[in-house]
């Protein structure tokens, strides 16, 4: 099994579903984990539940907010090497009927609040000049989905956001890559009809939907040094539905 | 020099690894290979943990020299403090 003792991480978004799932794995293998979320209550809970060292509250759209707790995590356990930027929102709607406040909600959340966690996190890193960032991309920014525009051109941005900064940061020792979920059995996916469950699950070659835990391994893979030479990359963990 | 430049002096040295040479004072941004912007997210990263002091998006892009960052953490101490 991956080993990541001594290690930092933070999860952001890990009070349930894949971040919640990923602070688990990060902590099962070893490293002292911190996952944040919107509801302190919650966080405590999370925390808790994953063995995580502790749960706290943020909203990754305040980049002054993302900044004062990463540095507040990097002091605390005197460094910081993971950092897994998954806060984020999935809400559909048809072309037609996109509303602004759908559009800024989406983009504040998945774009901005993802950039804020790599700028941080590249902050704290850099000292060291070594680290791993995964951001949570997903099947639909990189092929697209009705319904789903705007929750899809963040997710595009957010797996640009990985390809870009892993340029910039390579020559500091920092890795970042991107994991893009399929469709995964989570609260996001929760209100699936069971015909389209269905449908995805016979599109699917691996028969089945995703679980939290698939993509959990998948990052807890990319933080480790078992992928020390890979950067830049978008990894999807989808099944084969995309083949 | 103030007792915060000479301390700062010493970051900008450790950080982006300047030599003996390098007029550290009249230092602005890009003038060398080391201060682009990477090494510019280093030295920021360094003199917030020697200074225990946090800079904003604004005054990261604004701190385009040496003797900006003096006044910049001279400013931070002061409101800290």
């Amino acid at each position: 099994m991956t080993d990541l003792s001594g290690r930092v991480a933070l999860v952001t978004g890990g009070t349930r579903g894949i971040g919640l799932a990923t602070a688990k794995a990060l902590a099962e293998a070893g490293a002292t984990v911190v996952l944040t979320g919107r509801d302190e209550a919650r966080a405590k809970e999370a925390a808790t539940a994953a063995g995580a060292a502790a749960g706290l509250v943020l909203d990754v759209t305040d980049a002054k907010a993302v900044s004062t707790l990463v540095r507040g995590v990097a002091k605390e356990h005197g460094k910081l090497d993971i950092v897994v930027a998954n806060a984020g929102i999935m809400q559909d709607a048809l072309l037609g009927m996109i509303k602004e406040d759908l559009v800024d909600t989406t983009l504040s959340t998945n774009v901005a609040g993802t950039l804020h966690t790599v700028q941080a996190a590249a902050r704290a890193m850099m000292r060291k000049k070594t680290g791993s960032i995964v951001v949570l991309a997903s099947i639909v920014g990189e092929y697209g989905s009705a319904g789903q525009t705007v929750y899809a051109a963040s997710k595009a941005a957010v797996a640009n956001i990985a390809r870009s900064a892993a340029k910039e940061l390579g020559r500091s020792g920092i890795r970042v890559n991107a994991v893009a979920p399929g469709v995964i059995d989570t609260d996001l996916t929760a209100g699936l009809a069971d015909e389209a469950r269905a449908e995805n699950v016979a599109r699917t070659p691996l028969g089945r939907l995703g679980s939290a835990e698939d993509v959990a391994k998948a990052i807890r893979f990319l933080v480790s040094d078992e992928a020390s030479f890979v950067t830049g990359q978008v990894l999807g963990v989808d099944g084969g539905l995309v083949l | 020099m103030s007792e915060i430049a000479t301390q700062l002096r010493a970051v900008f040295v450790e950080a982006l690894d300047l030599g003996a040479d390098v007029d550290v004072e009249n230092l602005k941004y890009r003038d060398l290979e080391a201060w682009d912007s990477v090494g510019h997210m280093a030295l920021i990263a360094a003199i917030e943990d020697e200074f225990d002091v946090e800079f904003d998006t604004d005054q990261v892009i604004d701190m385009s020299s040496f003797k900006v960052a003096v006044d910049m953490v001279t400013e931070l101490k002061a409101k800290n403090d």
